[in-house]
């Protein structure tokens, strides 16, 4: 009791305080416009920074700076023992935002969450097809394979929502904190509909998060406020005011001539003079992505682990690393997914390399020719993949192996290089969706991803075991364990080649506090706070 | 007479037109990979799935009849729905343009206020120090990459001196509804001084940086016309009479040799949207060339196909009206 009157004691001096200082504006430098405000529509992190991230919330949430999951939405949730029936039961009094253009009569109910999922899958649903948006693809729904887990959602009470899989998956929670799985309302989608303006529900949204939407001038400036309703209490900051700035440089110029107060992906061109300034940071940290390459493990004689080990430590890696993203940096991979990763095993090590030990065994396998996959893309996990063969190529001549650079544009790159056939090496990589492992371990090698993105072709009966298992296991203490062992096997099996987690990066102005970096890719400004 | 003139341009712009719709509709087909592949990034898509989304986006009819659909679309006025933000393509260009225009208005009157006085002085003075290094200068202006020319700009001005705002097209804190969409214009509506200085203030630099390549050819073009109207035996007469060099000068040559120059200024317009392309992408200007960028980069081939086709219209439309100017001052052309 004595707790809660300090609490609201204090609640009420910050309530005071907040009211007297003058209004708190936060300049966001955001690297290109929102193709809409419906995060269930769009697949970009800028899209998503400007939608789900700020206007609405979640059953579940990923914790600020990390992967884990913490409660949203949903107070708490029960699983049922066999891992196929969700049960969430929703924070009481959620209020939806109040704005020009929609008053809530309502708090946040189940049927809101039911609606929110089943206008990405039922066709039936008015707001699932042209009705609402022309050419809807609902990437993310049906690129998280939703349709093929969800059986049902089901509202119990108000409060109460049941989900039912198929079979057993653990990594729904992780989809359920997901940007596509935002909670949308069901009353504001009535009242569009009853008036005849459903394509509204994209550009002007209505959320239970942080922020609200004020304004948007297309390509240029978007507008929010504090929501004054929001369930985990109002943010510190009264208007977030996002501007669109594509150009790097010029993101960066508007960092330091105090235009803005938090811009993302610098130029590695432009580092050092973020560094040099003392009024900025730079902050960074490993992304969520891991570029490799993958050896086809059923062509001998890379299917030997030796071979595919005497490969990797005939790499010179770390001049590798350093010649592809120069002052930008990486973080050598030592392991399929990035240090920020629940369960990333930090006593699992990659091959160092080794030439000299590299040369005998190749020798003896009688490996002298390999072909080896260039694309024409950058990407966030591997800025130049022709310049990184080239380099590979001169370290494996100097083993006695000649490279063959197999070069293709992009779309037809992965479309030969998926084939289960498809001889030597192949340079790729990945970024994550979820902050689950099991969007890393099994996406990309599973036995039945075969053809689809293992472009290894590997199918390794204990690591497809104990991935499996962790797919349908709740305890993520358990998971933890299960994902650790197959790591071992990974290492030891060395079905490819692990480059680098990208470093990402963001520049702040000093007088802000609370903003971290995300793994997830995401720029949030729930908890951040501006002093004069 | 002045009508068939007319008739006869308009009529030109037919082969144009059918040329545009083919080079816009083949440009989205031609480029490599597959458009839905390409959309679906890492994650690859299911082949019902692909199969799905093609027949929607109508990508499994043969070739011809997919052009043929999209003239008929365009010719009824329907520019189609951008892939990424659903929004009608033609909606959004109209929303973007002014932001362009305001821009290209801009730079222009930079390049003619500077440009044609320091052709007129150049021609007076030929041969002179002013001549040669503003005829070297406008060599310069004229080749001087503009990406690297705007961010200069920006990182002397803005950084360095911190004259300039470094981008956008007003101060944040300025927040009015549009109602012509042209910045200056509407914070002078709103009767917001302040709002309208910030407003010229952003302009100042993407204005320079838009308008140097013009300046360049607009400076040239007068001093060339200038050098050859003084030698024509009218102002050899006007200056007998005992007229003042200034207005021989101003009056006699400078009308006669506005005509070429008039001419430049209206070809210049293509220089100018084409350079606005890059203009605005490093000012986070809110136009149209942005707009194009932006959705090369998001593989929005519906918004770069009718974003094509809509400033190649507006380029042809400028030329027509350059046509027709041309005539109007020139009255001997219209009888060619």
């Amino acid at each position: 009791m004595k707790k809660t009157m300090t609490f609201a004691a204090a609640l009420l001096a910050a309530s005071v305080l907040s009211g007297m200082a003058s209004a708190k504006t936060l300049v966001y430098c955001s690297e290109a416009s929102p193709a809409n405000f419906d995060p269930g529509t769009t697949t970009g992190g800028n899209d998503f920074d400007a939608s789900s991230r700020t206007v609405y919330s979640r059953l579940v949430e990923f914790k600020h700076g990390g992967t884990e999951i913490e409660p949203g939405l949903a107070d708490k949730w029960e699983i049922s023992d066999d891992g196929l029936v969700y049960t969430f039961h929703l924070h009481p009094g959620v209020k939806f935002q109040t704005t020009d253009y929609f008053k809530p009569t309502r708090d946040l109910n189940a049927d809101d969450v039911v609606f929110s999922f089943d206008r990405q899958f039922n066709k039936e649903n008015p707001w699932n097809g042209d009705k609402y948006l022309p050419n809807l693809t609902w990437d993310y729904y049906t690129g998280m394979d939703m349709p093929k887990y969800v059986a049902k959602w089901e509202k119990v009470d108000d409060l109460t929502v049941k989900l039912t899989l198929t079979e057993p998956n653990a990594p729904m929670l992780a989809n359920l904190g997901m940007d596509f799985a935002s909670i949308v309302s069901k009353e504001y989608a009535d009242q569009l509909q009853k008036d005849g303006k459903m394509a509204d529900f994209s550009t002007k949204p209505v959320g239970t998060g942080p922020f609200q939407f004020v304004d948007y001038q297309l390509d240029s400036v978007i507008r929010y406020a504090a929501n004054p309703d929001y369930f985990k209490g109002k943010e510190k900051i009264d208007d977030l005011v996002f501007a669109i700035t594509p150009d790097a440089t010029a993101r960066i110029q508007k960092v330091l001539a105090g235009e803005c107060d938090v811009a993302p992906y610098p130029n590695p061109a432009d580092i050092a003079t973020i560094k040099a300034n003392k009024d900025v940071t730079l902050m960074d940290q490993a992304g969520l992505n891991i570029g490799y390459m993958s050896y086809n493990t059923t062509i001998p004689p890379l299917d030997k682990p030796e071979v595919r080990h005497a490969l990797n430590q005939a790499i010179d890696r770390e001049a590798l690393i350093k010649s592809l993203f120069q002052d930008a940096g990486a973080t050598p991979a030592e392991n399929l997914i990035p240090p920020t990763m629940w369960s990333w095993d930090k006593d699992v090590k990659t091959d160092t390399y080794n030439p000299e030990a590299a040369k005998k065994v190749l020798a003896d396998a009688g490996l002298k020719e390999i072909q080896l996959w260039a694309a024409d893309r950058v990407r966030p996990y591997n800025p130049n993949f022709q310049r990184a063969a080239e380099l590979i190529q001169a370290d494996w001549a100097k083993v006695g192996v000649k490279a063959n650079i197999v070069n293709y544009e992009w779309t037809k790159y992965r479309e030969e290089g998926k084939k289960k056939d498809r001889p030597g090496a192949f340079q790729i990589g990945w970024t994550g969706d979820n902050g689950d492992p099991d969007n890393f371990f099994a996406t990309l090698f599973a036995c039945s991803a075969i053809g689809v993105s293992n472009y290894s072709s590997w199918c390794d009966k204990d690591f497809e075991d104990l991935i499996q298992k962790a797919k349908k296991t709740s305890d993520q203490a358990e998971r933890t364990k299960l994902y650790e062992q197959a790591q071992v096997i990974f290492a030891k099996q060395a079905p490819a080649f692990l480059l680098a987690h990208s470093q990402v990066y963001a520049v702040v102005r000093n007088n802000v506090t609370g903003f971290k970096m995300d793994p997830l890719g995401i720029h949030r400004f729930d908890g951040v706070d501006k002093s004069e | 007479m002045m009508l068939r003139y007319l008739l006869n341009k308009i009529a030109l712009l037919i082969p144009t037109l059918v040329g545009i719709t083919i080079c816009a509709f083949a440009f989205v087909r031609l480029l490599p990979g597959d458009p839905i592949l390409a959309m679906a990034g890492e994650h690859g898509v299911a082949p019902a799935r692909y199969e799905e989304l093609k027949q929607q986006f109508g990508y499994n009819l043969p070739i011809w009849e997919q052009y043929a659909r999209y003239v008929g679309e365009v010719a009824t006025g329907d520019f189609g729905v951008s892939i990424s933000s659903k929004r009608p393509v033609l909606e959004e260009f109209k929303t973007l343009f002014p932001a362009t225009l305001e821009l290209s208005f801009f730079a222009m009157v930079f390049a003619m206020v500077i440009g044609i006085p320091a052709g007129i002085f150049a021609a007076v003075k030929r041969g002179s120090w002013f001549d040669q290094s503003l005829m070297g200068t406008a060599l310069v202006g004229y080749s001087m990459p503009i990406f690297w020319w705007g961010l200069l700009l920006i990182i002397f001005f803005s950084g360095y001196l911190g004259w300039t705002p470094v981008s956008g097209r007003i101060g944040l804190q300025f927040f009015f509804k549009p109602i012509t969409g042209f910045m200056t214009v509407d914070s002078l509506l709103y009767g917001k001084w302040d709002a309208f200085r910030s407003a010229l203030s952003h302009l100042v630099l993407p204005a320079i940086v838009l308008g140097t390549i013009p300046l360049a050819v607009i400076a040239r073009q007068t001093r060339s016309a200038m050098l050859e109207v003084l030698g024509e035996d009218y102002v050899r007469t006007a200056r007998a009479k005992g007229l003042s060099a200034a207005r021989v000068i101003g009056v006699h040559a400078l009308r006669n040799a506005l005509i070429p120059v008039v001419t430049t200024i209206g070809l210049q317009i293509g220089t100018l949207l084409a350079g606005a392309i890059l203009t605005e992408t490093i000012f986070a200007w809110p136009g149209i060339g942005k707009w194009m960028v932006d959705s090369i980069f998001k593989r929005d081939y519906v918004v770069v196909q009718s974003g094509l086709l809509l400033i190649a219209l507006i380029v042809m439309a400028v030329n027509l009206i350059v046509d027709v100017l041309y005539a109007v001052i020139n009255p001997r052309i219209r009888a060619a």
